[in-house]
C-alpha cells in the first residue's frame, strides 16, 4: 500500500483554484441571457384558510413578468407522502407555506411586487407541540390525506417500528436498568451559500434547471413525476450543478422553490431565478428535526448490556420531507452502537404547525446518538462502572452481526475508545466533579453507501485524450467536500497519471452517469469504486495501443538515431516483452515493463503513445474512453427493518474535556479528541478538514445552536440571534484517525463527512455531568439550562 | 432611483460607476463591474462573506452605502493574485492547508486575513482569529483557516 503516489498524500486543492480567486461560480453568479428574478410570498399565519387573494397590484407593477397564486398552477401534491403542493390555495399549516409568487424583471421590482399582495386569512386553531398533537381532539393539520381520505390524527403513517430479541428476556437478564428523557431541537444547516435554482425552458418546454441538489437524479426524477401531473409528460429535463456553497442536508430533497421557479419559468418563458436570502433560510428551509427520546437500557452485574428499549417523538413539522424518514437512520445506532441483544424501537412522527424538516449532517444518527450516549452514562454509574470501560466492554468488533443485520467488516472502535482515553488523561481526570471533567461518546454510521432507494449506485465516465491528460464525468456534488481532489487523486492512481492531470466534471444529468446522490457520507467510497472500475478499463486500452504501437516506436527511434549517428548499435531486444499489453504498466505518466520497470528501452510517456495511436486514419483512430457502474451488494430494509444498508460501517470516539463556570453556567472546551475509524485516508488535510467541520458544528448543536420558535415563527432568522461558532470559539481538537483499512473502500478508504459530527453533543454533555454532577438530557446546552440544572439539583 | 456617480480605484485601476444612490458597495462589485467574487450570505453585516478592502481595512461591502466609495481605494479577492496571474500567499496557504471547503467564506476569509497581514507581518493565533472573527464558516471549524493564515504570515 504504501507505494501509492497519490493516494493518502496530502494533495493541495489546486484543482479548486477558482475557489481562492473570486471565480467560482455558485448559483447566486449565475446568470442567464433574459434572466427574471422570482421572490415568493410566504404565509403570515401559522394555521389559516386563505379567504381570498388579491395580485391585481402587483400584476400591475412595471417589471413584473409574471404573479402566481394556488389557482394558478395545477393542484398537483409533492414532497416525501405528497403531503403539500406547490402553491397553497386554501390553506396555509405553517408560517413558511408558499403563497404566491411573482418573477420580475430585477430583484427589487420582485420584492416590491410581492408586497404589493393582499391575502385575507381566517386563522384556524393550530398546534405546535408533537405530545400535543398526538391527543385526541387535537388541531388537524391535515384533514385528509393525499387520496383525499378524511385523516384522525395528526401521526403520521410511517412505519418506524423495530424489534430484535426479547426485550422482557433481556430485562430478566439485567442487573441494572436506567431510564431517561432526552430531546433535541431545531437546528439550522447554515449553509453559507444561500439556496436557489434557475429554471430555463427551450420553446420545445424541455427544462434545464441549474440547481445546488446534490441529488441530481433523485431530483430530475421528482420534477419528471411533476411534469407528468402538469401536462409535460416526455418532456426533457436536464439538471445542472453549479458550486454549491455548502448542503449539510439542505439540497437533498427539491424543495418547494423549485417546483414554484419552475412554474415561474413556464408561464413567463424565460429563465427565472430564485434565490434565497439569510431569512428566508432559516424561515423557508426545512431544518433538522427535533425529537424526544425515552430511553430505556439495561446491563448485567458485568456491564454487558441487556436490552435497549427507545421511543422517540419527531416533530415533523406540516408537511413531510426527508426528515420523517430520520429515524430509519436512528435506527442505526439504536440497534447497532454497541453490542445490545435485544433491541425494541419506535418512532413516531406528527404533524404540526412548526416549519417542516429534512436532513442534516448525520441525518438523524445525532439526535439518536445523544439519546444512547446519554443512557449508556447514567447505565454505566448505576452499575458502577467506569463509562469508558463500560463501552469498552460493550464495544462492537469486526464479524458482528447486529440486530439489524449490519455486517460489522472493518471496525477501528476499540482503538478508538483505548486512543481517547489516552490522549484526554481520562484515568487522571474523571470523576472530579470539581467543576473540570471528561466525556465520552462513540458512533456509528454508514460508510460504504447507504441503499436507501433501489439503486445506491454511482457511475463514472472517464476519458483520456492525446496529451494524457484525463476528463472524468462524475455524477455527484461538489459542495465542499473536496471531491474534486481526492477523485482526481485516485483517477491519478489508478491510471497512471497526475493529479494535475485529471479535471472533473460534476453534476450534470445530461452528461454524467447515474448517481444515488452525494448524501450518507458516500461519495468518496462509491465515486471511488468507480474510479477506480473505469481507470482499470480506460488503463486497458492505454496498454493496448502501447503493445501494438511501442516496439515500432522504440525501433523507429533507433532507426533515426542511426541515422544521426552511424556509430550507433541499434541494442537486440526481445519486442515480444512489450508486444503484450500484460506485461505493461502505467505509473506517474509512464508506460513501463512491469517485470523491469527500470528496463533503458521499454518505457515511454503515456502521451508519447497516445499521440501515436489515437488519430491514425481511417479504419485505425480510436479514443481512451471508459465508463463504470458501481452499485455495491448491499440491502434495503426490509419488512422488519433490518439489512445490511452499507458495504462498511465508519466507528469513531470523542472524549472532550470541559471545565463549567457553575456561576454564569459557562460551558468552557479545554479539550476535545476525535478518534476517527475512516478505512485509509485519501488525503489525510482533506480528511481533517471534514472531522474539523463535523467537530464544530456538533458543538453547536450542543452548546450554541437552536433555532427558536414561538407558535411555528422562527423568532432568530439571522446569524446575530442564531448562535453558530465563530473563529473566536476556539475549541482545541485533537484528532486521531485510525486506518485499518476496509476491504471494500476504494484504497481501503471509508466515508468520513458525517461522522465528526456524531458523538460531539452527547460527549459534551457527558462531561460536564463529570464536572458538575449535573445532567443536562435537552439541547443545546445553553448557560441557562446549565444554571437552571444546578439550581434544581440542590 | 437616484443614481450617483462614484469613482473610485478598483484593484488598482481608477473606475467610475453610476449606479442607484441607495446600492451598497457589494452590489455594485457584483452587478456593476461583474466581480462576483465577493459573496452575499447575508446582507445584513453578520457573516463577512462580502469582506473586500477598503482604503486597507476590511470592510463588510453589504452594508457599505456606495456614495462613501468616493475617492477610496478598493481591493477584491479578483485583485490579490500578481500581475503574471501568481497566486497571493493567503490564496496559496488557503488550497494548501484546506482552507477552502464549500468556498462560499472564503473570498471574504482571505481579503480579512490580508488586511491582518498588511498591517501585522507576525500576527499570533489570536490576532488571527480576531481578524476573521467577523467571518463565519460553516464547513471548516476555522481550523485549516487560521493554520493557512498563519502560513501565508510567514512567507
Ligand atoms: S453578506 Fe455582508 S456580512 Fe454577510
Ligand atoms: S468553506 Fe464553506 S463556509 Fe467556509
Amino acid at each position: 500500500m504504501s507505494d501509492h503516489l497519490y493516494v493518502g498524500k496530502s494533495i493541495p486543492r489546486t484543482i479548486e483554484i477558482d475557489k481562492v480567486t473570486g471565480r467560482a461560480v455558485y448559483i447566486d453568479d449565475f446568470k442567464r441571457p433574459g434572466m427574471l428574478y422570482g421572490k415568493i410570498l410566504y404565509s403570515d399565519y401559522a394555521h389559516a384558510r386563505i379567504k381570498s387573494i388579491n395580485i391585481a397590484k402587483a400584476e400591475k407593477l412595471p417589471g413584473v413578468r409574471a404573479v402566481l397564486t394556488g389557482r394558478d398552477v395545477p393542484d398537483v401534491r409533492v414532497g416525501f407522502l405528497k403531503d403539500q403542493s406547490v402553491l397553497k390555495k386554501d390553506v396555509v399549516r405553517q408560517f413558511r407555506d408558499e403563497v404566491a409568487a411573482v418573477a420580475a424583471i430585477s430583484p427589487d421590482i420582485a420584492r416590491e411586487a410581492i408586497d404589493l399582495i393582499e391575502v385575507e386569512y381566517e386563522e384556524l386553531p393550530a398546534v405546535f407541540d408533537p405530545v400535543e398533537a398526538m391527543k385526541e381532539g387535537a388541531p388537524l393539520v391535515h384533514e385528509t390525506d393525499a387520496r383525499g381520505k378524511p385523516l384522525r390524527t395528526n401521526i403520521l403513517p410511517l412505519p418506524w417500528r423495530f424489534q430484535a430479541g426479547d426485550i422482557e428476556q433481556g430485562r430478566r437478564e439485567s442487573a441494572f436498568t436506567v431510564i431517561d428523557h432526552v430531546s433535541t431541537t431545531w437546528v439550522n444547516q447554515c449553509c453559507m451559500g444561500p439556496s436557489g435554482c434557475i429554471a430555463e425552458f427551450d420553446m420545445n418546454s424541455n427544462l434545464t434547471l441549474y440547481n445546488q441538489t446534490n441529488v441530481i437524479f433523485g431530483d430530475k426524477g421528482r420534477i419528471s413525476e411533476y411534469f407528468s401531473q402538469i401536462g409535460l409528460k416526455g418532456k426533457k429535463i436536464r439538471i445542472i450543478n453549479p458550486i454549491v456553497g455548502g448542503s449539510f442536508g439542505t439540497k437533498l430533497d427539491t424543495d418547494i422553490y423549485e417546483f414554484i421557479c419552475i412554474q415561474l419559468a413556464l408561464k413567463t418563458r424565460r429563465p427565472v431565478k430564485i434565490l434565497f436570502d439569510r431569512e428566508e433560510e432559516f424561515r423557508a428551509l426545512p431544518p433538522r428535526q427535533p425529537a424526544r427520546f425515552t430511553v430505556e437500557q439495561g446491563c448485567d452485574r458485568e456491564g454487558r448490556l441487556t436490552f435497549r428499549k427507545i421511543e422517540a417523538i419527531l416533530d415533523n413539522g406540516a408537511y413531510t420531507s426527508w426528515g420523517a424518514t430520520t429515524p430509519s437512520v436512528m435506527m442505526m445506532p439504536v440497534s447497532s452502537l454497541y453490542r445490545v441483544p435485544n433491541i425494541y424501537y419506535q418512532a413516531t412522527c406528527v404533524y404540526t404547525n412548526n416549519i417542516y424538516c429534512q436532513a442534516m449532517r448525520g441525518y438523524g444518527n445525532p439526535q439518536a446518538s445523544f439519546a444512547v450516549e446519554t443512557s449508556m452514562d447514567t447505565l454505566a454509574e448505576k452499575a458502577g462502572i467506569d463509562p469508558a470501560e463500560f463501552r469498552m466492554i460493550n464495544r462492537n468488533q469486526s464479524g458482528d452481526l447486529t440486530p439489524m443485520r449490519l455486517k460489522i467488516t472493518s471496525c477501528g472502535l476499540e482503538e478508538c475508545i483505548t486512543s481517547v482515553k489516552e490522549k484526554i488523561g481520562w484515568n487522571d481526570k474523571k470523576g472530579k466533579r470539581n467543576g473540570r471533567g471528561v466525556g465520552i461518546a462513540s458512533l456509528i454510521h454508514v460508510a460504504g453507501g447507504a441503499r436507501v432507494t433501489l439503486s445506491d449506485g454511482h457511475g463514472i465516465m472517464v476519458k483520456v485524450d492525446e496529451d494524457g491528460f484525463v476528463d472524468v464525468l462524475e455524477s455527484g456534488t461538489d459542495q465542499g467536500q473536496g471531491s474534486p481532489t481526492v477523485i482526481s487523486q485516485i483517477v491519478a492512481e489508478s491510471l497512471g497519471v497526475r493529479p494535475e492531470d485529471v479535471s472533473v466534471i460534476f453534476g450534470d444529468t445530461a452528461l454524467c452517469l447515474w448517481d444515488a446522490g452525494t448524501h450518507a457520507s458516500r461519495h468518496t467510497f462509491m465515486a471511488g469504486n468507480a474510479a477506480i472500475m473505469a481507470c482499470e478499463k480506460a488503463k486497458k486500452q492505454i496498454l493496448e495501443m502501447a503493445a501494438e504501437y511501442m516496439p515500432r516506436m522504440i525501433k523507429s527511434d533507433f532507426k533515426k538515431m542511426m541515422k544521426k549517428d552511424p556509430e550507433f548499435v541499434e541494442p537486440e531486444l526481445d519486442y515480444s516483452l512489450i508486444s503484450d499489453p500484460a506485461n505493461l504498466d502505467i505509473r506517474d505518466r509512464k508506460i513501463f515493463l512491469k517485470s523491469d520497470p527500470s528496463h533503458p528501452h521499454f518505457n515511454m510517456d503515456i502521451n508519447k503513445v497516445l499521440r501515436r495511436g489515437l488519430h491514425v486514419g481511417t479504419g485505425e483512430s480510436r479514443v481512451i474512453a471508459a465508463e463504470a457502474f458501481y452499485d455495491p451488494p448491499t440491502e434495503t430494509l426490509d419488512r422488519e427493518l433490518k439489512g445490511n444498508l452499507s458495504m462498511t460501517y465508519a466507528f469513531g470516539t470523542t472524549g472532550v474535556e470541559v471545565e463549567v463556570d457553575r456561576d454564569t453556567g459557562e460551558v468552557k472546551i479545554l479539550q476535545l479528541v476525535a478518534a476517527h475509524d475512516v478505512g485509509k485516508a485519501m488525503n489525510p488535510t482533506l480528511l481533517l478538514g471534514q472531522v474539523y467541520g463535523a467537530v464544530y458544528t456538533g458543538v453547536g448543536y450542543g452548546l450554541t445552536e437552536e433555532m427558536k420558535l414561538e407558535k411555528g415563527k422562527v423568532m432568530n432568522p439571522n446569524f446575530l440571534d442564531y448562535k453558530l461558532l465563530t473563529a473566536m470559539d476556539v475549541i482545541p481538537i485533537k484528532p486521531v484517525i485510525v486506518e485499518p483499512g476496509d476491504e471494500a473502500g476504494p484504497y481501503g478508504a471509508k466515508g468520513v463527512g458525517e461522522p465528526g459530527l456524531v458523538p460531539t453533543a452527547p460527549a459534551i454533555a457527558n462531561a460536564i455531568y463529570d464536572a458538575i454532577g449535573v445532567r443536562i438530557k435537552d439541547l443545546p446546552i445553553t448557560p441557562e439550562k446549565v444554571l437552571e440544572a444546578i439550581k434544581n439539583s440542590k | 432611483m437616484k443614481k450617483v456617480s462614484v469613482s473610485f480605484t478598483l484593484n488598482g485601476d481608477p473606475v467610475t460607476a453610476e449606479v442607484p444612490a441607495a446600492w451598497t458597495l457589494l452590489r455594485t462589485l457584483r452587478e456593476n463591474f461583474e466581480f462576483t467574487g465577493a459573496k452575499e450570505g447575508c446582507g445584513v453585516g453578520e457573516c463577512g462573506a462580502c469582506t473586500v478592502i477598503v482604503d486597507g481595512d476590511a470592510v463588510n461591502s453589504c452594508i457599505f452605502p456606495i456614495p462613501e466609495i468616493e475617492g477610496k481605494s478598493v481591493v477584491t479577492i479578483e485583485g490579490i493574485a500578481d500581475k503574471d496571474g501568481n497566486l497571493h500567499p493567503l490564496q496559496k496557504a488557503f488550497l494548501d492547508n484546506n482552507g477552502v471547503q464549500c468556498g462560499f467564506c472564503t473570498s471574504g476569509m482571505i481579503m480579512s486575513a490580508k488586511a491582518l497581514l498588511d498591517k501585522n507581518h507576525n500576527p499570533t493565533e489570536d490576532e488571527i482569529r480576531t481578524s476573521i472573527a467577523g467571518n463565519l464558516c460553516r464547513c471548516t471549524g476555522y481550523v485549516q483557516i487560521v493554520e493557512a493564515i498563519g502560513m501565508a504570515a510567514k512567507k
